[in-house]
């Protein structure tokens, strides 16, 4: 499980997060929420030190950090437990798809460059883009980019997998192939945080949803809990402009129907 | 007008005896250039403290005065402050000179093409275990040599001219055989003609092979 207890992070003179705690089964799916701005990403960021964090407590899988006794071996065996998937995709510009998705496998597991292949293809066939493993990042489509990207991510077989706003920078057209891929990981059982603004997505892939506003969890809860009965005022705030704002784009865009179907 | 272009094509084949030399001065102290200017850039970047300040008035003295100066401080100069230095040899003090002041420049070349590499391609290897040396070799390092190329080619080609400057501390190189070659037969236009010819063919290969390889490591960024 993952265990998160009083994580601080400040820049500055900005606190950006302001003790946050939370807890993840085995297994379950966690869509985090909020406005920008509230510290969604910076949260996630914390988990695997690509943002150290000021203080606090972070247990995922085997690996257990404090943050202020933090060295390097800790930090390390912290991040082997994770992998991300980023907004813009960072794949690896100068390595071909296939090599995007088994650097990793090779030079930091140790994996036989054979083995590594035989699982990359079976990732990027997973994902639908295994027609391009020879290609290089550059000749693919943002959708395309990403999928090689969640596929690089599950290539190290973590613990659990940080999506940091897996579609905001791809094109509309191309999000819902991703929202299928990662469905389809999320229905293996994988553990998963996922910082988003699909709410619609959400809503219906999330075991559990964390609502955070300023650097705190403003209210935790199951989707329903939190879409249909949110309890505290700044979450039906946010809620009700979301709407307001996006709801006729967003469901132009993702109708409902659709994204029920998608998680089908 | 009296031009004795025979001339010139006669005294290239002797001329040619001589581009070793200047190829051998020019070669490695680019390697040493290299190796010093990796080091410096690395420290640049990370910031590293100390290290951060040496390195900043090191690459300030020896970007901001001319290499003449350096290379005859070098050779003249500090031997007369430790006298063991009087064992050095011109060749070795020209080298010296050309690797210090070349890596001056290629520290603030390989330091803005390890910066022009986009940080979340380290993230990225981050995120899925590689330590910091790995997430150096196999993502950042190539992406920023690539960036680095046509500045460090620029300095290559900058050294193989100045590698000239040796023959005022008496190593006889490509520039010194012309000279002497001019005043023995008073031939100066023919011979220093020559001279730049055998330079600028030079040059050009090199930029030929250059510009191959930079083509070479681009495939993977151009569709």
């Amino acid at each position: 499980m993952i265990s998160v207890s009083n994580i601080r992070k400040s820049y500055k003179d900005t606190e950006v997060l302001k003790g946050i705690s939370f807890q993840v089964n085995d297994g379950e799916v966690v869509a985090i929420i909020g406005p920008s701005g509230s510290g969604k990403s910076t949260l996630l960021r914390c988990l695997n030190f690509l943002e150290q964090p000021d203080s606090g407590y972070i247990k995922i899988g085997e690996a257990a950090v404090h943050a202020k006794q933090s060295n390097r071996t800790t930090v390390n065996q912290l991040r082997l437990q994770t992998s991300m998937v980023f907004q813009h995709y960072n794949l690896f510009k100068n390595k071909t798809v296939l090599e995007n998705v088994t650097h990793g496998l090779i030079v930091s597991k140790k994996i036989k460059k054979e083995a590594a292949e035989k699982k990359g293809r079976e990732l990027l066939k997973q994902v639908g883009v295994l027609e391009k493993e020879n290609q290089y990042p550059i000749a693919l489509s943002g959708g395309q980019q990403q999928r090689v990207g969640i596929a690089r991510a599950l290539a190290v077989n973590p613990y659990a997998i940080l999506f940091d706003e897996p579609t905001s920078s791809l094109d509309p057209e191309w999000v819902g192939e991703v929202l299928r891929v990662i469905t389809k990981i999320a229905n293996n059982n994988k553990t998963m945080l996922i910082v988003t603004h699909e709410m619609n997505f959400a809503r219906e892939i999330a075991d559990q949803v964390i609502f955070m506003a300023d650097g705190v969890i403003v209210e935790k809860g199951t989707p329903e809990e939190i879409f249909d009965f949110p309890k505290q005022e700044r979450t039906k705030q946010f809620l009700r402009e979301f709407h307001r704002n996006t709801s006729e784009r967003m469901d132009a865009v993702y109708p409902m129907d659709y994204i029920k179907e998608l998680v089908q | 007008m009296d031009i004795d272009f025979r001339y010139v094509l006669q005294i290239i084949p002797e001329l040619l005896h001589y581009v070793p030399i200047t190829l051998y001065l020019t070669v490695v102290s680019m390697g040493i250039a290299i190796i010093i200017g990796v080091m410096l850039s690395i420290i640049l970047v990370n910031k590293v403290p100390v290290l951060l300040s040496l390195a900043k008035v090191y690459i300030s003295f020896f970007r901001g005065t001319p290499v003449l100066v350096q290379l005859l401080m070098i050779y003249f100069g500090l031997p007369q402050i430790f006298p063991v230095l009087n064992e050095v040899g011109a060749g070795v003090a020209a080298i010296i000179a050309f690797s210090l002041n070349t890596s001056s420049y290629l520290a603030e070349i390989f330091r803005a093409g390890l910066e022009s590499v986009d940080k979340g391609q380290a993230e990225a290897a981050t995120s899925v275990g590689m330590s910091y040396a790995q997430a150096m070799r196999g993502i950042v390092l190539p992406q920023a040599v690539r960036n680095a190329l046509p500045a460090t080619g620029n300095m290559f080609i900058g050294l193989i001219k100045n590698s000239s400057l040796a023959f005022t501390i008496g190593v006889t190189e490509l520039l010194a055989q012309g000279k002497m070659m001019a005043s023995a037969n008073l031939r100066f236009f023919e011979a220093y003609l020559a001279v730049g010819l055998i330079y600028w063919v030079i040059t050009f290969l090199y930029s030929q092979l250059q510009g191959w390889y930079e083509q070479r490591i681009s495939k993977a960024y151009v569709t």
